[in-house]
């Protein structure tokens, strides 16, 4: 965790005695639901990553749109840890919580790290919301904050004090204050405010009383910070850039990289992009992010359901486009059967499955890695899909990328696992060139392919895939489906020979994608040795935070990285071995433990949380000296 | 249907090598007969038709079709066809689904295809009875039909395809049955409209429900109790001795006796398959009091689906570059020095 290069919070707070600004920080806005948090936060995060910091962000919001106001579940959050030190996780507890009410305190108070800072708004602490929140007394007069430092001033009378030359109603002027919050925060962090007032204006640009009264509060909350004779704990930090490889950088969510990486994907592949959608959370930001861009040969459709979405794509991949579709938890599931069809088919489709926390409805807004099993396993028969799985926001461009590469090159569906974390979070972004990727263009088939001008649509190239013919090829005609096919013809056939010659041909074709994918390396550490943590998607920064710190304190411990779930990469069994023991720290009952259990008979042993929260690092650090003891 | 050249092609043409394994005397035989008979009249070219079918007896229809086929998952196909034609709009897809194909499993499916107007001609063969499952009642069953999942008779109302297509917001309602003389004129319409045409076709089920419509397809009873539309001529039927009036009072069909061909004193509707209201009067006769309305019931196109969705694409597109490297380094940029 990056908070612990700092010494303590007075480096913050300009304590007792001034010690040197942090490397790094985290703080957490938090705020009824109908605040703003997650816009306050996200326009926070563009600044620190305008000023140059690393940083990793975690949104944490209710289900509900508009959760009852000033409840405990109406709550939501945004978390942003950043540094002018490499950042990998969100952070583990916050050093700053602003809290817009008391429900706010209350639910994210026990995060906060033991002498952190408490920005609260006074003027939201009355009667009927320290009620709704369940406190008995006022927690910001009775003493029970006192373990950390606090700095209590009623924003919601100083934002309608700051707008008020705008004539703007009561409600809408305290809408106002997530912007004279934010002006404050950038006050702390000496944050340019030139970004974010342009923002406001292309935002309220078509209704300037609002873009003013907007920049007016934010301009206030700044202007707080700097003139108020605050006789609290309140200073300036100046946070420094990181030193990063040089180039262009932005900021990215996964959900934007999963949608840019498909893009580029079909690119490399020479071919249009069809993506069947239904909304569901977390998921429906890709979809978002799709339909802008048509430019780049995308069609989009929102189905009528989950089905009729991949049913769609796997049309469209039949009529020549590579076929996209996505969703999350319960409509994964519900889009089994046509997964089982496009194996069958041997079809290209790629399925992107933004986890969240199950089963059934389970938790929609919030992370978990649930459905390994379901994406490795989970379908009737013996159908193998390829299951790619990204770590970060930015690795997720890449592993799109990388599906829609196996997806073509060997007519497969394949699963890219992303989850709610990754397709939510933001980070830094090193942008990239799509020239700098070798293309796959794909080869349609053209002419028969069979003795005296015959259509074989299922002989087999070398890597085992069957060639792809676009409907509407002259002479090219055939039929498919999901009924089991003579090796060649693709016609019907029950016989017991071809079943087994089919079931077998489809598995050696997706266990030959091991063939094709890198060897896997050991992401930080030694290949071999006493412990070696293996984990898989958005557990990356936590993990290789926990063992950067244990081996930084001379413990031996290694972290592998699996970016190829399935099929595994062909040296995983081998490098395993070399470790005494083999610890799995994955969001879920211990689902990728199993398979590397089974597939290498290794001692993996599980190290699980399901609580919807991403691991903390002290976690992960607790059980290195654990399995070291 | 797109507007291609027109291919000269046989009924051998349309013929797979792949044996036909319905049940010796299924009506589906008949169907996929005059599907064949049709192709080649309608110009249609193998190499840019496809057929797509959900599961079911009907859905083994395009194996034995040479043309391109999908034979996909339970009550989908219009999810496949939709993906199809937004893929290559000019491909003419044909979706071929059964009554607990189309209404029960895909049920929501065939609304939204409907609903949306996507260019196919859907066939759905209406058998009303699981046949590849042996037997079980269907959504189209008539009350108290005894299956194997109720052997004391269904209790469940059946739906009327046709009025659900209808209600869907169809724009091409149609029917007719497996052996008609007149089912290739149909498909024909079907194929003319731009849009989703909706064809009903009765089935009959030689194993598990022989005969059911015997009623009014067999030979001694047809003349009496078929009526068949046709656009601008009077809803006459019983050879011209019986037709169909508007009672206005209760505003609802009434059948009267026509004397001497005297259609118009006996105040029999003249057919506009582009009123809305008359088709749905004629897809919801009762039939025994009624006739079975047969032939093009309701025709009145409006812009398909993929034309729409397509063109509004086409448009956003205009001037606009496709630079993925452009587009990733647009925005709140910063750039990090050597």
């Amino acid at each position: 965790m990056a908070t612990a290069l700092f010494e303590g919070p007075e480096a913050l707070t300009g304590g007792p005695e001034v010690s040197p600004a942090p490397e790094a920080v985290v703080v957490r806005f938090a705020g009824d639901s109908g605040d703003g948090m997650q816009l306050t936060g996200g326009q926070f995060t563009l600044s620190t990553a305008l000023a140059g910091n690393d940083l990793a962000t975690f949104p944490d919001f209710p289900a509900e749109i508009r959760a009852p106001q000033g409840t405990l579940f109406g709550v939501s959050a945004f978390q942003i840890n950043f540094g002018s030190t490499e950042i990998e996780t969100a952070g583990d507890q916050p050093d700053v919580l602003i809290a817009m009410n008391p429900a706010a305190l209350k639910v994210n108070l026990a995060a906060l790290k033991v002498g952190g800072l408490i920005i609260a708004d006074s003027g939201e602490f009355n009667k009927r919301n320290l009620e709704k929140a369940k406190y008995e007394a006022n927690p910001l007069d009775d003493g029970s904050l006192d373990k950390w430092q606090l700095l209590a001033f009623d924003i919601s009378a100083l934002t309608l004090q700051a707008v008020k030359p705008f004539g703007l109603g009561n409600k809408e002027a305290l809408r106002c204050k997530n912007m004279w919050t934010l002006g404050l925060a950038l006050w702390m962090f000496d944050r340019d405010r030139q970004p974010l007032i342009d923002w406001l204006n292309a935002k309220f640009a078509r209704n300037q009383v609002l873009a003013d009264a907007n920049v007016a509060a934010l301009n206030a909350g700044h202007a707080y910070g700097e003139t108020a004779e605050l006789s609290g704990p309140l200073r300036q930090v100046h946070i420094g850039a990181v030193a990063s490889e040089p180039g262009l950088y932005r900021t990215v969510t996964g959900a934007e990289s999963i949608s840019y990486g498909l893009v580029a994907g079909a690119q490399l592949a020479s071919l249009p992009m069809f993506f069947g959608g239904y909304p569901i959370t977390p998921a429906s930001s890709i979809l978002h992010n799709l339909v802008k861009l048509k430019e780049f040969g995308v069609t989009t459709f929102q189905a009528e359901d989950e089905i009729a979405a991949i049913a769609s794509a796997i049309g469209a991949s039949y009529a020549g486009h590579l076929g996209v579709t996505s969703s999350s938890g319960p409509g994964i599931a519900l889009k089994t059967e046509a997964m089982g069809l496009a194996v069958m088919t041997e079809l290209p489709l790629v399925i992107v499955n933004s986890q969240r926390g199950g089963p059934s409805t389970g938790l929609p807004t919030k992370t978990e890695q649930s459905d390994l099993y379901q994406a490795v396993y989970g379908r009737n028969g013996d159908a193998p899909i390829p299951v790619v799985a990204a770590r970060s926001p930015s690795d997720a461009f890449d592993c799109a990328i990388e599906a829609v590469r196996i997806a073509t090159q060997y007519m497969t569906p394949v699963i890219l696992l992303t989850d709610g974390y990754i397709a939510n979070a933001a980070e830094p972004w090193k942008v990239p060139d799509p020239k700098a990727y070798t293309p796959f263009p794909v080869t349609f088939l053209e002419e028969p392919n069979g003795p005296d001008g015959t259509v074989l649509p299922y002989a087999r190239n070398d890597k085992g895939a069957r060639p792809w013919i676009k409907a509407g090829t002259p002479g090219l005609m055939h039929r498919i489906g999901g009924i089991e096919k003579n090796p060649l013809t693709g016609n019907i056939d029950y016989a017991p020979a071809s079943h087994q010659t089919m079931t077998d041909a489809r598995k050696a074709k997706i266990d030959g994608i091991a063939r094709s994918i890198p060897a896997q390396e050991v992401t930080l550490g030694e290949p071999g040795g006493r412990l070696v943590l293996v984990g898989w998607g958005s557990t990356f920064g936590a993990i290789h935070q926990a063992v950067r710190r244990a081996r930084k304190r001379g413990l031996d411990v290694s972290h592998v990285h699996v970016r190829h779930v399935w099929p595994l990469p062909e040296n995983l069994g081998d490098l395993l071995k070399g470790y005494d023991k083999v610890l799995v720290p994955e969001m879920n009952t211990g689902q990728f433990k199993t398979v590397l259990r089974d597939q290498y008979l290794v001692d993996a042993r599980p190290l699980t949380k399901t609580s919807g929260q991403p691991f903390t690092i002290a976690e992960i650090e607790a059980a290195i000296d654990a399995a070291l003891a | 249907m797109n507007d291609l050249t027109p291919i000269k092609t046989t009924l051998k043409d349309w013929e797979t090598d792949q044996e036909v394994r319905w049940c010796p005397g299924c009506g589906d035989y008949a169907i996929l007969k005059a599907v064949q008979r049709t192709l080649p009249e309608l110009g249609s070219d193998p190499s840019n038709t496809v057929f797509v079918s959900g599961i079911g007896c009907s859905s083994r229809f395009p194996y034995y079709v040479e043309s391109y086929g999908f034979h996909t998952i339970h009550g989908r196909a219009p999810a496949f066809a939709t993906g199809i034609k937004l893929a290559n709009p000019d491909l003419d897809v044909w979706l071929i689904t059964g009554d607990g194909d189309g209404l029960s499993i895909g049920g929501n499916h065939l609304m939204h295809v409907i609903r949306r107007n996507l260019n196919t001609q859907i066939l759905l063969f209406n058998n009303e009875i699981y046949g590849l499952t042996k037997g079980q009642y269907s959504p189209t069953s008539r009350e108290g039909t005894s299956s194997p999942t109720t052997p004391l008779g269904s209790v469940d109302h059946p739906a009327s395809p046709c009025a659900f297509a209808l209600g869907a917001g169809g724009r091409f309602i149609a029917r007719s049955y497996d052996v008609s003389k007149d089912l290739p004129q149909v498909l024909k319409a079907a194929h003319a409209h731009q849009g989703a045409a909706f064809v009903e076709i009765f089935q009959n089920c030689i194993v598990y429900n022989k005969d059911r419509f015997d009623d009014f397809t067999a030979k001694p009873v047809a003349d009496a109790t078929q009526l068949w539309t046709r656009h601008g001529e009077p809803l006459l039927f019983a050879k011209g001795t019986k037709g169909l009036a508007l009672d206005t009072q209760a505003l609802k069909l009434k059948v009267v006796d026509v004397t001497d061909g005297d259609w118009q004193t006996a105040g029999v509707v003249v057919h506009d398959q582009t009123n809305r209201t008359l088709a749905h009067l004629l897809v919801e006769m009762p039939f025994g009091a009624f006739p079975m309305a047969l032939g093009v019931i309701y025709d009145d196109p409006r812009p398909t689906f993929e034309s729409a969705l397509l063109g509004q694409d086409h448009k956003a597109r205009a001037g606009k570059s496709a630079d993925l490297g452009k587009l990733l380094a647009k925005g709140q940029t910063w750039t990090v020095d050597a």
